[in-house]
């Protein structure tokens, strides 16, 4: 993604979320060209003299910005406006593509035979599709370090279960609709599981605490169980490196 | 230190909470009473943002192997130490080997204990509030050792004590402004959130509080987006849900109102069977 100079063109609202933050609101449409705008406008507000924000924080299509204390609604919202129509040149945010094993093997991938009777498809079908695709990074939610992935194979795409797990494991690597994500710890969850990642995605104890961020690519590649436990071994250690390609495109 | 003989039902350490961290999932946590958690740690001199204990429903027992000063906040659990009654609200002198125990909440539902210097416990992002996941210890258990600072450098002469209005326990109006999808509702589905009582169901927690009578609703999901402690968000079946302070960064139900940050404090002094209502700040 590129984030070079350009107008910003969509057509925002402006709500009050309470007394001391306000909501900006992207058409209702999960899109590229969307999370774009969102994250330049994020990194616009960074930038800019705006001394009394706490937080700034992007999902799909929408921005939470939270101020230090109660606002003047009318008033930020002028200042917010000023911030999104000016023609500042940004600097270009480097995304990374990011390379993550998954281990499909039948001991992980708890849900795949499921799915391979239901939707129809061949497992080697369905990893290679699951595969095949550069995922985006659309925000992080739901639990820490858990990735909004945008991008998966409609043909893969299956409502959640019925009935959710209590528990699925950490480094799960899951389908839930039109998602597929990873579970970043243990958690009850409705998504079917059809591999296992040996990765970190949350590490309270790193800065930042997650290697990824909105705006970056996953791709996924299968790896057999023995190499699933070499990076696993190495991964707990706290000496693997993923993957990764920097971008500026 | 602290030895913990009994845990209480629910209890944990928390201080005002983890910010800056959301952008990566990481709810805020930070005491459910916040002003509660303020009063007991101006009564010390500490630091507004000192680690205090939460004890939800039922008191804990715990003994100190050092001299400190304590002050207790939030619902009356009835303090005692050394089975011999104290006050709430005042500061406490407290000498090793000296057993503090509470029993059951005669108003209110969380009881705060703050001890001079704050809770030393493990610090993760900034913040000790203990977060399955995040802290190594989510809740405390029997046995547990936490530790505090000696403090005896005491003037019994500046003993402070707080006059506080109990009355907020009683309070049933909490105050809310428009959530984002507040305009999406009709307006008889406007009138009645704002008009009808609602009920705590026993689905509540530090996550979020679960109110028991639905309201019909047309809205469908939206986009997932961000929510905030005090969101109340509608589900699909009516019920409505109060957002609290472990509460998940993004959902997907409809946004319909905000609580301001007194009336969440009010919300999580109420236990089960309790009622609410909800009105808009002038």
């Amino acid at each position: 993604m590129g984030f070079k100079s350009y107008k910003m063109g969509f057509k925002l609202s402006y709500k009050p979320f309470g007394e001391q933050a306000i909501l900006i609101e992207w058409p209702k449409e999960i899109l590229e060209s969307i999370l774009k705008d969102v994250l330049g406008f994020k990194e616009k507000l960074k930038t800019s003299e705006v001394k009394n924000i706490q937080e700034i924080r992007s999902a799909y299509q929408s921005l939470l910005i939270i101020f230090y204390d109660a606002i003047d609604f009318q008033k930020e919202v002028e200042v917010l406006k000023k911030i999104y129509f000016s023609e500042k040149n940004i600097s270009e945010i480097k995304s990374n593509t990011w390379r993550i094993p998954v281990c499909y093997d039948e001991i992980f991938a708890l849900d795949l035979n499921d799915l391979e009777q239901t939707k129809n498809v061949s497992q080697p079908e369905i990893i290679k599709r699951h595969t095949d695709v550069l995922y985006t990074v659309y925000f992080i939610g739901f639990l820490p370090g858990f990735l909004y992935l945008g991008g998966l194979d409609e043909k893969l795409s299956t409502p959640r279960k019925a009935t959710p797990r209590l528990n699925v494991e950490k480094g799960a690597v899951a389908i839930g609709g039109n998602q597929t994500g990873i579970y970043p710890s243990p958690s009850p969850g409705g998504w079917h599981i059809i591999g296992q990642t040996p990765i970190d995605f949350f590490n309270p104890n790193l800065k930042p605490p997650c290697f990824a961020k909105s705006g970056d690519r996953i791709k996924f590649y299968s790896v057999s169980l023995e190499a699933f436990n070499d990076i696993k071994i190495l991964v707990d250690a706290g000496v693997y490196q993923i993957e990764s390609e920097g971008l500026y495109d | 230190m602290i030895k913990i003989l009994k845990h209480g039902f629910y209890s944990t350490i928390q201080d005002l909470g983890r910010f800056g961290f959301q952008e990566f999932g990481v709810p805020y946590s930070g005491a459910m009473d916040v002003q509660a958690l303020k009063l007991a740690n101006a009564l010390l001199g500490n630091d507004e943002n000192s680690a205090v204990l939460e004890m939800t429903m039922v008191g804990a027992k715990l003994e100190f192997t050092c001299e400190t000063l304590i002050s207790v906040s939030g619902a009356s659990m009835q303090p005692k130490i050394n089975n011999k009654k104290v006050s709430a609200y005042k500061l406490l002198k407290i000498n090793a080997g000296d057993v503090l125990s509470f029993s059951s909440p005669k108003n209110g539902f969380r009881t705060y204990l703050a001890v001079k210097g704050g809770f030393q416990t493990e610090l993760v992002m900034n913040s000790r509030s203990m977060y399955q996941g995040l802290t190594s210890c989510h809740v405390i258990q029997n046995g547990d050792e936490l530790s505090i600072q000696s403090y005896s450098d005491i003037d019994v002469n500046h003993y402070a004590a707080l006059k506080v209005n109990h009355n907020y326990f009683e309070e049933t109006e909490l105050r809310v402004t428009k959530g984002p999808e507040f305009d999406f509702l009709s307006e008889e589905q406007q009138q009645n959130l704002m008009s009808f009582q609602f009920s705590i169901s026993s689905n509540n927690n530090r996550m979020a509080y679960q109110l028991e009578e639905p309201l019909e609703n047309s809205l469908e999901a939206i986009i997932t987006a961000q929510v905030l402690p005090g969101t109340v968000q509608l589900t699909p079946s009516g019920k409505l849900i109060v957002l609290m302070r472990d509460c998940q960064t993004t959902g997907g139900y409809p946004r319909v109102l905000q609580l301001n940050a007194t009336s969440l404090d009010l919300l999580s002094q109420k236990h089960t069977g309790k009622v609410c209502s909800f009105k808009f700040l002038d």
